[in-house]
């Protein structure tokens, strides 16, 4: 690994002061210590903010959870308020990686890296996310740009995402049998009025499938989207899993999730 | 006093390592030490057009950079194959060199080709990244199966084929398979592994100027034979001038047999800049550059009559050396393999055939069950494949060919000693509740999944040793193991085996052999092992021969302790050699009270005479001291075999396969620690089972190792595996006085045919390729589904 400059900030302000374009932000390091130490990136200036007291710990109100972007996958997991409000959040995250991994790697690092197979984008599109950052918010609709890419400008802090609580929901992920990356993860979400099926894992960024949206707002049975033939063209193939493959198991996991709502 | 021998015994090594103690190779840091980084080539065939180190020389912290040329004006030899195999015309095998750096051409990605010298790790990093080298890139050769029509790798290699090797009689074969009512056929893969073990390799290498001795610390299962190597072909110090030590390894799985790249380099070039270097590899390294495993492609087929007796065997595989042929390299697909490929069974007739072919990828080599596993794959799948074609119960149809008299001549090698295989089969069906199965596949079905069950029953030969057997087929060593146990004149035992652990538990259970042996209490036996300074010499810890020649060399030599001790003690006391009995740690006189502890004649040979009196208890012919050798070489392998049988639950709609139920019975003949068994039951199974649902090393067409980490490369992790049912059934070997046989490899060697045997029978006997990944089983279910609804 490259030498860099370590900095810890104190607040959000600091840390967005201290970005420049050779900087990055450390939060759980889980993406960008392995990155750095196989030389795919090298930064002059790494900013902690796990120091950052605000970005870190989970808010539920009637509607609304929100969390810090700070905060640990191992605390959504174990949070006994996330668990009660969106059960399937906890759960989503009690299925990232490893415990090493659960231990450090943060909920905004993740979606701040934006990985087109990571767990928690399919959250943030299934429960209408709104992602809030040092300087705006921004809806998750809009977060999301493509593989490894956000609407984040360079030095612009998530400070917390805020979920919509659902009616029901689930997530199902069909992981990588190595990196335990999901291969394809679908998140059924059922508010009031529609239904989002995100999906992570099968395309170059995560989506939400419209044409499953329509057929489970109009029926909530996984008997409505059962043998659905989706469109494989714009699927991820790779040496685990094909794009038909992955186009079958989109209709699987999201009948999974379905069922267990 | 009880004997240890069959106890659990808690571990010796564990306080040591559960609280961080251990002492690995990474751990060992010299005064002065240097780093070594080697620039390795990123091309899987190429020829060097230019290297260039200038800008690389001016970096920081440099020390020295040495290539391919320095290592050839040195004449340092290259890295060699140990066993010479014969091909069938005759002709000896073929094998190219294989220097340390390589000078002219590169053969696969990882193929070191310079190394970098530096003050700093960084620096050393640093500095090989500025080394130039301009390569010509030719195409690869990369699949096992198209090896022999693809460009050839090394000149004068005619179709990249190294031998072309028999065993058994075709002629014979024939004729049984043209008596035979059926035949049923098979074409399988067996697919190619990384072994991985937790600890990356690592060496420090020291030079002593004044003593002109190099010390090679090195991640190592042999020492003694790595010096051998180091020295009669590497020629990098005379054995007198070369020690190895190999402090705590973690892990080898047959990875850390070989004399490696670095092992020479960095010793050879401690002597030339006079400093001690230190290279520790990262897991990207191990990858790439660590011995693979496996990687056969075969046809095999039985002859059959129609109420199931086997007739006849053939076997026709490819196996892949990848780029060079390396210490059990050769023999692993051939002696290590054809002999077993019959299995449990009486076959009249039998051969096996093995083309090895070179291919631009990491060597293959010896890897946990070497050669046993594939064997054992395929004959266990084409028996399965047989009881689905003739309508045979699986468990009935073996039954029916398994031989019923001990000693059993196996059809092409081996005189198997000691065992009961109907017996195993028996148990294992009792413990796995084979009768219960129809009601738990009828209950998956229920759920909408498919259950499947497997079976496998297999022999394996280990324990490998006899010297005049293995150097007639063709072995460069004589594979006995020695053993020296010497005791302070204060009664505690110190036992130096050439059985090197890495995970075997042997500071355990030759401390338990020991104990019962001389009646000294375990805490006061040492075991001494991994360092060419410390013993006589030893062969090294693979095919699962610690225990059944290691530990009986170790029993030898404690019986020559115990000689000596009735000898001593009948001239103390006055009595007859003869009239001295030996129990519990105390030399008796029999039919008198007259005794001596093991203790007391030991402080006797060490301090011979009284105070007053011209007395000795030495007898005349006996010298002071209270040491004895034995080099023990068996007059066979033994012959570890069970029954394995697994149940698996299929979800057509994923194509996930759950391991449901797993049960292992097998015969290992005595057992010395039940609790240090059962963990390496279960790590085979891990590993086993790993090959069949989890593991694969891929290379894309131009060589380029595609699972080269943890991302891509599916380790099995405990929640992949379901509680393990493990149970034996004990006959004991009669070829060595312990009656053991060897439980190191079992599990790897029975569990790929085992679980895949369960997954092609839920599958309604589609045959899939290992790993059985989702994916596979997935498109399985769906051929299942369409043929299902063209039934109906
Ligand atoms: C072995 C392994 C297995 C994994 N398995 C999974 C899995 O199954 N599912 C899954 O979803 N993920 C998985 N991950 C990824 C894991 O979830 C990481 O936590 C995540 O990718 C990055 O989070 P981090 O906190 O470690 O971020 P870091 O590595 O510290 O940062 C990642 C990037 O995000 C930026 N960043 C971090 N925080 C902020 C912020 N608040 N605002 C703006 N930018 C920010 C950083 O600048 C950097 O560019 C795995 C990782 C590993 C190493």
């Amino acid at each position: 690994m490259k030498d860099f400059n370590y900095h810890s900030a104190k607040d959000s302000k600091e840390a967005s002061k201290l970005a420049s374009s050779s900087s990055a932000f450390l939060a759980g390091g889980m993406t960008t210590i392995p990155s750095m130490k196989l030389g795919l990136a090298t930064y002059k200036d790494l900013i902690d903010i796990k120091n950052i007291k605000k970005l870190s710990g989970i808010k539920v109100s009637g509607k609304s959870v929100t969390i810090g972007a700070a905060t640990k996958h191992v605390e959504v997991s174990n949070s006994k308020d996330v668990k009660k409000a969106i059960p399937s959040l906890s759960s989503l995250a009690e299925g990232i990686g490893d415990p090493q991994v659960r231990n450090r790697g943060t909920i905004g690092g993740s979606i701040a890296n934006n990985d087109p197979s990571a767990d928690y984008p399919s959250a943030c599109i299934a429960l209408n996310a709104t992602i809030h950052t040092n300087e705006r918010k921004i809806e998750a609709a809009k977060f999301f740009k493509g593989m490894f890419e956000t609407a984040l400008k360079k030095g612009e802090l998530i400070e917390a995402i805020e979920f919509q609580i659902p009616e029901k929901s689930s997530y199902q992920k069909h992981p990588n049998p190595a990196s335990r990356y999901a291969i394809v993860g679908v998140y059924v979400a059922k508010h009031k009025g529609d239904v989002n099926v995100a999906v992570t894992g099968a395309k170059s960024c995560v989506y939400n499938d419209k044409e499953m949206s329509k057929a489970l707002t109009g029926n909530f049975s996984s008997s409505s989207i059962d043998g659905m033939d989706l469109d494989s063209s714009e699927m991820n193939s790779d040496m685990h899993a094909s794009a038909d493959f992955r186009a079958s198991l989109v209709v699987t996991q999201a009948k999974k999730a379905v069922d267990a709502c | 006093m009880a004997s240890l021998v069959g106890s659990r015994v808690e571990r010796k090594e564990d306080k040591r390592f559960l609280t961080g103690k251990g002492r690995y190779t990474a751990d060992i840091n010299l005064a002065n030490q240097t780093y070594a980084i080697f620039v390795r080539s990123p091309h899987a065939r190429a020829y060097i057009k230019k290297l260039n180190i200038d800008k690389a020389l001016k970096s920081s912290g440099v020390v020295s950079i040495l290539t391919g040329k320095e290592i050839a004006d040195d004449k340092i030899g290259g890295l060699i194959a140990g066993w010479a195999i014969r091909s069938e015309d005759g002709t000896e095998m073929k094998c190219p060199g294989n220097p340390p750096l390589a000078k002219d051409n590169v053969n696969f990605v990882g193929d070191p080709v310079a190394v970098v010298i530096a003050e700093s790790l960084a620096e050393a990093k640093e500095a090989a990244e500025k080394v130039e080298v301009d390569y010509k890139v030719l195409k690869a050769v990369t699949s096992t199966a198209d090896a022999m029509n693809g460009d050839t790798i090394h000149e004068g290699i005619d179709k990249n084929l190294c031998f072309d090797w028999l065993l058994g009689d075709r002629q014979k074969v024939k004729e049984a398979f043209d008596k035979a009512d059926k035949v049923i056929s098979i074409d399988i893969i067996n697919n190619r592994l990384i072994p991985n073990a937790m600890e990356p390799r690592a060496c420090v290498a020291d030079y002593n100027a004044a003593s002109e001795e190099i010390t090679l610390y090195t991640t190592s299962q042999n020492p003694h034979l790595s010096r051998l190597i180091m020295s009669a072909f590497g020629n990098v110090a005379p054995e007198h001038k070369l020690r190895v030590v190999a402090p705590d390894v973690g892990g080898g799985f047959g990875s850390k047999i070989n004399v490696y790249n670095e092992d020479i380099v960095c010793s050879w070039a401690a002597k030339k800049i006079n400093r001690a270097i230190k290279w520790v590899a990262e897991r990207s390294e191990s990858f790439l550059t660590d011995i693979h495993g496996r990687d056969h492609v075969t046809h095999a087929e039985l002859a059959v009559t129609k109420d199931g007796k086997f007739l006849g065997f053939k076997n026709e595989t490819i196996a892949n050396l990848g780029a060079y042929a390396r210490v059990f390299g050769t023999v692993t697909p051939t002696y290590l393999f054809g002999p077993c490929a019959t299995g449990v069974y009486e076959i009249p007739a039998a051969y096996t055939n093995v083309k090895a072919v070179y291919t631009n990828t990491a060597p293959v080599d010896a890897y946990r069950g070497a050669g046993r596993p594939e064997a054992t794959y395929t004959i266990e799948r084409l028996v399965e494949k047989a009881s689905m074609e003739l309508g045979i119960d699986k468990t009935e149809l073996r039954i029916k060919n398994f031989p019923t008299a001990f000693p059993f001549k196996q059809t092409l090698v081996h005189t198997v000693d000691s065992g009961d295989y109907v017996a195993g089969m028996e148990k294992a069906k009792q413990m796995a509740d084979y009768k219960g199965f129809e009601a738990r596949r009828k209950e998956s079905e229920a759920k909408g999944k498919l259950r499947g069950i497997g079976v496998t029953s297999y022999f394996e030969a280990c324990g490998i040793a006899p010297s005049a057997a293995v150097m007639s087929l063709g072995c460069g060593v004589g594979l006995w193991e020695s053993a020296e146990v010497r005791f302070n004149p204060t009664g505690q035992v110190t036992v130096y085996t050439g059985s090197h652990s890495h995970g075997q538990s042997h500071q355990t259970t030759f401390a338990q052999i020991a104990a019962d042996e001389l009646g000294v209490p375990i805490e006061n036996i040492d075991i001494v092992h991994g360092d060419t300074d410390k013993g006589t010499f030893g062969m090294g810890t693979y095919g699962s021969r610690s225990l059944a020649v290691g530990g009986i060399a170790i029993v030898n030599a404690c019986k020559k302790i115990v000689e000596k001790g009735k000898r001593v003690t009948a001239k103390m006391l006055e009595a007859n050699p003869e009239d001295v009995e030996f129990k519990d740690g105390e030399f008796i006189v029999s039919k008198s009270n007259k005794k001596k502890t093991i203790g007391e004649v030991a402080f006797a040979c060490y301090l011979p005479g009284v105070r007053d009196e011209m007395k000795s208890p030495l007898p005349e012919g006996d010298e002071p001291g209270l040491k004895e050798t034995s080099f023990y070489d068996p007059s066979n392998f033994s012959f570890p075999a069970g029954t394995h049988i697994a149940e698996v639950e299929i979800d057509p709609e994923t194509g996930h396969v759950k391991l449901e139920k797993y049960t292992a019975c097998d015969d290992f003949g005595r057992i010395i620690n039940p609790m240090v068994v059962e963990g390496q039951v279960h790590g085979g199974l891990a590993q086993g089972i790993g090959q069949a649902l989890y593991e694969n090393a891929e290379y894309d067409e131009t060589g380029q190792l595609m699972t080269g980490s943890y991302m891509d490369y599916t380790m099995p992790r405990a929640d992949n595996f379901p509680e393990f049912n493990i149970g034996y059934t004990c006959t004991h070997a009669t070829t060595n006085p312990l009656g053991v046989k060897g439980c190191g490899e079992a599990g790897a060697i029975a569990a790929p045919p085992t679980v895949m045997n369960a997954v092609i029978d839920a599958l309604g006997g589609q045959e899939v390729t290992m790993p059985a990944t989702a994916e596979k089983v997935w498109k399985a279910c769906k051929n299942l589904k369409k043929s299902n609804a063209k039934a109906a």
